[in-house]
């Protein structure tokens, strides 16, 4: 019974990679089965993981009539099928967006502004590489030593670029110019990152398809 | 003939390189060649941490991602836990993904009960999943009973002799997140790291670390896994190589092949733009 399963897996596989040649049969098959499959499985999920131990359960074998309240709330949202009674659902989005408003300043402000901010105010020069490098003269401690400089002048160049009150020319074109290229710098490894990403998900199909399922490696 | 052949190559059909790119990739699964990772800094970091933990602490750790990133992140779960356990440390394990409860249960007893015979709610514990994002990780910081009153198979966390003292995030020693979005690493430094008084280290997607990475820098992370490379890196570190390893093949191999095409296509785009002018 495994070895059915891994191989519907399988073929489902190779379907979804056959588009990579051109768009077919196989391909759009194995579309919708996966669509049909996603949406069944993550309603199933969430009534079970979401809806029953979170709201029915405590209402219904607890008496914890409190969540009627989140129950009248989150039914609200389904009058948005309703022409005439749509406007209720507002209600409840309300509720939703201004509480994770409030949860988004909190976590922004404390988490990313005020650290961020701290963790950039660093000394341009630390003793301590220029020490290192004295102890052991490698390449790798020589450049340790413009770590801070280069973060500083990153920074600064950057947040430039975004600094529109002033008319990036002269001078200044050279700052936003240094910002813009840092920026690229910065995109071009991010974009790396997702290749990476990619690769990985590939490798662990092709390891299923020949290792796990065709057993040939 | 020369403009022929270049006229050609600058329009390739962009088959021939995923097919290129393809054999790359699963050529080493077939001739392995072995190739080992070099451990960086955040990833060594991340790994003494653990180290350094007083012995038979409880370690908490949250797995939030679901099959789509399987690849890249479950080779890290299982490496993170072996080296938790390895060291006598007490896994408690949870989810803030809806699809990942069934995904991680498997593998969390495949590592703790069949690899190393731990006993369930002695030497570890499966949370199970809970919804509310960030307003379960605030919860768990007041009261870790009120976020999880039962564990994933249904048994009062209170009966559990691991979880019976626990009060807050202040019974763990360390929050261990591996996460690949929402919610995940981000809303763990914003919510838990700079309210709560528990050290934070993270494994992620490859493609989330640039994000991270500010994180790590500023001493808010203490310790950073970076896709399938940190899996085998870490494996590297806890001397056992793995799914992690046998990837590193594929993914260097891909890599070279996509540098190539670049600097193929750059070569050849510049060649004719010079022979047109």
């Amino acid at each position: 019974m495994e070895l059915f399963w891994t191989s519907i897996a399988g073929i489902l596989t190779l379907s979804v990679l056959s588009f990579l040649y051109a768009d077919n049969p196989f391909y759009k098959a194995a579309e919708h089965i996966f669509i049909g499959i996603a949406a069944g499985y993550v309603f199933c999920a969430q009534f079970h993981n979401v809806f029953i131990p979170n709201l029915w359960t405590p209402l219904t074998q607890h008496g914890e009539l409190i969540m009627l309240i989140p129950f009248a709330l989150g039914s609200a949202l389904f009058t948005r099928f309703f022409k005439g009674i749509g406007w209720i659902s507002r209600w409840p989005m309300s509720v939703i967006i201004g509480t994770y408003a409030g949860l988004a300043v909190i976590g922004f402000a404390s988490g990313d502004l005020v650290l961020q901010v701290q963790a950039s105010l660093i000394p341009v020069f630390v003793p301590a590489t220029i020490d290192a490098f004295t102890t052991n003269m490698t390449f790798v401690n020589f450049l340790n030593i413009f770590t801070n400089l280069l973060f500083t002048v990153g920074l600064i160049t950057v947040l430039f670029y975004f600094f529109f009150s002033l008319e990036h020319k002269g001078g200044l074109k050279h700052v936003a110019l240094a910002g813009t290229t840092l920026l690229m710098i910065g995109f071009g490894a991010g974009y790396g990152y997702t290749v990476m990403t990619r690769i990985a998900l590939l490798f662990d199909r092709f390891y299923f398809l020949f290792v796990e399922w065709l057993k040939i490696a | 003939m020369a403009r022929s052949i270049l006229d050609k190559l600058e329009s390739l059909d962009r088959r021939w390189i995923f097919l290129a790119i393809g054999l790359a990739v699963a050529f080493p699964i077939f001739i392995r060649f072995g190739l080992e990772p070099n451990v960086s800094p955040p990833v060594k970091a991340f790994y003494d941490t653990i180290e350094k933990l007083p012995p038979h602490s409880r370690v908490l750790c949250s797995f939030d991602f679901d099959p789509g990133a399987k690849a890249e992140l479950l080779p890290m779960c299982v490496a993170v836990l072996r080296h938790i356990i390895e060291k006598g440390h007490k896994p408690v394990i949870f989810t803030l993904w809806s699809l990942a409860p069934s995904m991680v249960e498997e593998q969390c007893n495949a590592v703790c009960k069949r690899e190393y015979g731990l006993k369930y709610g002695v030497d570890y514990v499966y949370l199970g999943f809970k919804e509310g994002r960030e307003a379960v990780m605030v919860s768990m910081g007041r009261s870790m009973r009120d976020a999880f009153p039962n564990d994933f198979y249904g048994t009062p966390i209170a009966e559990l002799p691991l979880m019976s003292d626990v009060e807050n995030y202040s019974s763990f020693a360390v929050l261990v997140n591996i996460s690949s979005g929402y919610p995940g690493t981000k809303e763990y430094v914003q919510y838990v790291e700079a309210r709560f008084d528990i050290p934070l280290i993270s494994g992620a997607s490859a493609v989330s670390v640039p994000e991270y990475a500010a994180y790590y820098q500023s001493g808010q992370l203490e310790g950073l896994l970076t896709g399938m490379t940190g899996a085998a890196e870490y494996e590297k570190l806890i001397r056992r190589p793995d799914f992690g390893h046998i990837a590193m093949d594929g993914q260097t191999i891909g890599h070279l092949v996509i540098i190539a095409f670049i600097l193929f296509g750059n070569l050849i785009y510049i060649i004719n733009r010079r022979r047109k002018a």
